[in-house]
């Protein structure tokens, strides 16, 4: 026993070097769409100080508008632009009609507001769409599919997706791009202070409403980019919504407030849990991933409870 | 807008979107039939063309028939998401409503039923799902299985594999991988796998897919790639069955050596790994195709008619013909009911007797209109599955192609199994009742 808990993982991950690389490169992909989710909560927390529970809803919702559109003949390029015209329309929605009433409420309140949003969202959207599973149309995208692979020694075999090469490059824009609107311009840094006190925010002229709208508008860019990443995986079904919630270890790890947080906290999670689940979930029958995941983050919080980027709140008597 | 009227606006829109269809209230002057269905959440996908064969089949039966013996079929659906608790919901609001049968369409749901119908005295019939070891009628009266059960399944598909080898001796050695959904459905088929595998010598690597994890499964199949099994049998269900298909394609695992059950033989888990797909197998015991005479029926008097909301293009696919299968059982069942109990208007008691005496012969099918779309299948007091034999279909791409004539199952290896399993469950729920319904053959 403790040889298969000690010993023999290691010793597969040396003798088997091509497929250790190829876990690697699946905790990867799967770290770096998780890091993709839980941006769209860090965004809304960040702005309001609450967390967004309608955030897996607003994945499966962005991507079955995209695939409904260009079932109804639309072309995939003007659906995809129509698809962020439709997030736009419910982010000034939810402003107007969920934030907008609420300013200045506790925050159990709002969080309570997103998830009847939630709840609104999926029956909404199986209203509109139905419940069948749809395909997502990756490749009218331009999306790359195939794979390519590589060889290693006599029998080893890396095989890399295009479409997770992709996603992982996707990832990287959209998390660049947000890290540099959100920490270099003007409206980044309105952001921040809403985020700290809404009355001081408003008592210094920053629009309140303007803000969230902004803010739910670039979660659901980012519910749209992560339909279009996990729907290309599988497909795109209301289980993305379940998907949509490993996104809640990485928070943890990474903090509610940090969006380099997320990634980091997105990476560790995707590797921590393919690499316990393929040389460690053997021993206890597999399927550990699912929990593995919560219990990284919570060796992480022993050590700093704020989470690995979150911000040290230090309140004074 | 206040918090109130938002909560009360959420609440208004959930229950208009996921509801699905309250129909006629029961009569006295029909048959109630409450269907158990999910058409939201995430098994919608296989729970829709199901619940679309079902309602459409019993609609045509009433369109063009009348109804069954002249009484018409009052059919309301109760959505429970898959889920357990909502399943047992929806049981307990519509069987005071005179209920004949209950069709689950879930193992989990049935799990939680099986108690309640001695009690009330209401069959359910889970039609090639639920638990194996109710196919003994002796201790379970009220709980019907066929015409096959899981292990009858499990026992197939070791059978395929056998022949594939060259015989069952060729198994020795082999590895065989079994991908599952990690809940009672998946779980069920298990002790059948493993009492084969010490059987036959094979080895059974086991590859659990949490119900949270199945559209990720990357680290399953990461697995099946490390461990290179000869053949990998699927147990799956809903967002499950495709995601699998595509890791399987992913993997570059040998596609005509990847088996499901027949809950995982819907077209779109198929057409979801595209081109590599072409290859994957699936059990079935239901015809594919629109060719027999009873779907074209339902095509004239329902969907053309304009009294269904089912896509015409599902007529026929394999999921949507599986719910025609069930609501033809479920119809002649109670043909036979009226048949024996000389009553039209039938109680949950009748339904039983109507049950246990289904006799679907060759002759019958064909009277139907539904020649060829199913094995002749006989229900006894003794045997509530039947074991029939099932065929073995495959993807060719574009659509599921039948490639072995029927395969029996190992009904001498599987029945003393279901015996041994049933009393084992009437001894760990003691005080289990003793069966006392008399037998109507």
């Amino acid at each position: 026993m403790l040889y298969d808990i000690f010993i023999d993982p290691f010793v597969q991950m040396v003798t088997m070097p091509d497929f250790f690389l190829q876990v690697l490169w699946e905790g990867f992909v799967t770290g770096i769409l998780y890091a993709l989710i839980a941006l769209g909560f860090v965004l809304i927390f960040k702005a309001s100080g609450v967390f967004n529970f309608a955030q897996g809803i607003m994945v499966v919702f962005a991507g079955l508008t995209l695939v409904g559109l260009h079932e109804h003949g639309i072309p995939a390029y003007l659906a995809l632009l129509l698809t962020i015209v439709v997030m736009g329309i419910l982010a000034y929605g939810i402003e107007r009609v969920v934030m907008r009433p609420l300013v200045n409420q506790p925050d159990i309140i709002l969080l309570m507001a997103t998830i009847g949003l939630t709840y609104f969202l999926v029956g909404f959207g199986e209203f509109v769409f139905g419940g069948e599973p749809k395909q997502m149309i990756a490749e009218q995208l331009g999306l790359p599919t195939g794979s390519t692979a590589f060889e290693m020694g006599e029998r080893g075999l890396v095989i890399l997706q295009h479409i997770d090469i992709a996603a992982a490059l996707i990832a990287i824009i959209m998390v660049t791009a947000l890290a540099i609107f959100f920490n270099k311009t003007r409206i980044g840094r309105a952001l921040r202070a809403v985020a700290d006190d809404h009355q001081a925010a408003l008592s210094v002229g920053i629009s309140l409403n303007q803000i969230w709208a902004i803010v739910w508008f670039a979660a659901g860019l980012v519910a749209l980019a992560t339909g279009i990443m996990w729907g290309a995986r599988s497909d795109v079904s209301f289980a993305l919504e379940i998907v949509a919630f490993k996104a809640l270890p990485v928070l943890i790890l990474g903090g509610f407030t940090s969006i380099p947080g997320a990634i980091i906290g997105g990476l560790i999670i995707g590797f921590g849990e393919k690499i316990g689940e393929i040389y460690w979930g053997g021993l206890v029958g597999g399927g550990i991933e699912s929990w593995l995941a919560y219990i990284i983050a919570l060796i992480f919080l022993l050590f700093r409870p704020q989470g690995l980027f979150g911000e040290k709140i230090i309140e004074r008597v | 807008m206040n918090f109130k009227q938002f909560a009360l606006g959420t609440a208004v829109a959930v229950a208009l979107g996921s509801s699905g269809f309250v129909q006629q209230a029961a009569a006295e002057d029909s048959n109630y039939i409450p269907l158990l269905t999910y058409r939201t959440g995430p098994y919608a996908g296989s729970g829709i063309p199901i619940a679309n064969g079902m309602s459409d089949y019993f609609a045509m039966l009433n369109e063009r028939d009348g109804g069954i013996g002249g009484v018409k079929l009052n059919v309301e659906e109760c959505e429970t998401g898959y889920n357990a608790q909502k399943g047992v919901e929806c049981y307990e609001a519509t069987k005071g409503k005179g209920a004949l049968v209950y069709n689950p369409y879930s193992t989990g749901i049935t799990l939680q039923l099986i108690p309640k119908a001695s009690v009330d005295k209401i069959p359910v019939l889970s039609m090639g799902y639920g638990l194996s070891a109710a196919a003994d009628g002796n201790v379970f009266p009220w709980i019907f299985n066929a015409p096959d059960t899981y292990w009858d399944g499990a026992s197939v598909v070791i059978k395929y594999i056998a022949h594939q080898e060259g015989g069952l001796d060729k198994l020795k050695g082999k590895k065989i991988g079994y991908l599952f959904l990690d809940a009672g459905y998946g779980r069920e088929p298990i002790p059948l796998l493993e009492d084969l595998a010490k059987k036959y010598g094979f080895e059974l690597l086991q590859y659990p897919v949490p119900g949270k994890e199945m559209q990720n499964q990357s680290s399953q199949w990461l697995n099946v790639r490390r461990d290179r099994p000869d053949y990998m049998v699927m147990w799956g269900w809903g967002a499950m069955n495709p995601t699998a298909v595509k890791e399987a394609v992913k993997t570059r695992f040998p596609m005509d050596r990847f088996i499901g059950v027949w809950w995982s033989a819907g077209d779109d888990d198929a057409a979801a790994g595209g081109a590599g797909a072409k290859g994957y197998k699936a059990m079935n015991f239901s015809g594919v195709g629109t060719e027999y005479p009873a779907i074209q029926d339902i095509v004239k008097y329902v969907i053309d008619a304009g009294k269904s909301e089912t896509d015409k293009a599902m007529v026929g696919s394999t999921l949507y013909n599986r719910g025609v299968l069930n609501a033809m059982m479920v119809a002649e069942a109670i043909r036979t009911a009226q048949e024996k109990t000389g009553k039209k208007v039938l109680t949950g008691e009748d339904m039983r007797i109507g049950l246990e005496s289904l006799d679907l012969t060759a002759e019958r099918l064909k009277e139907i209109g539904l020649d060829g779309f199913a094995h002749p299948m006989k229900i006894t007091c003794e045997d509530h599955a039947g074991s029939e034999p099932v065929f073995i279909q495959q993807w060719d791409g574009a659509k599921w192609n039948k490639i072995t004539d029927w395969f029996e199952p190992m009904t001498d290896v599987v029945r003393p199994l279901l015996e041994a399993a049933a009393k084992d469950y009437a001894e760990k729920n003691a005080p289990w009742p003793a069966r006392t319904e008399p037998c109507p053959n």
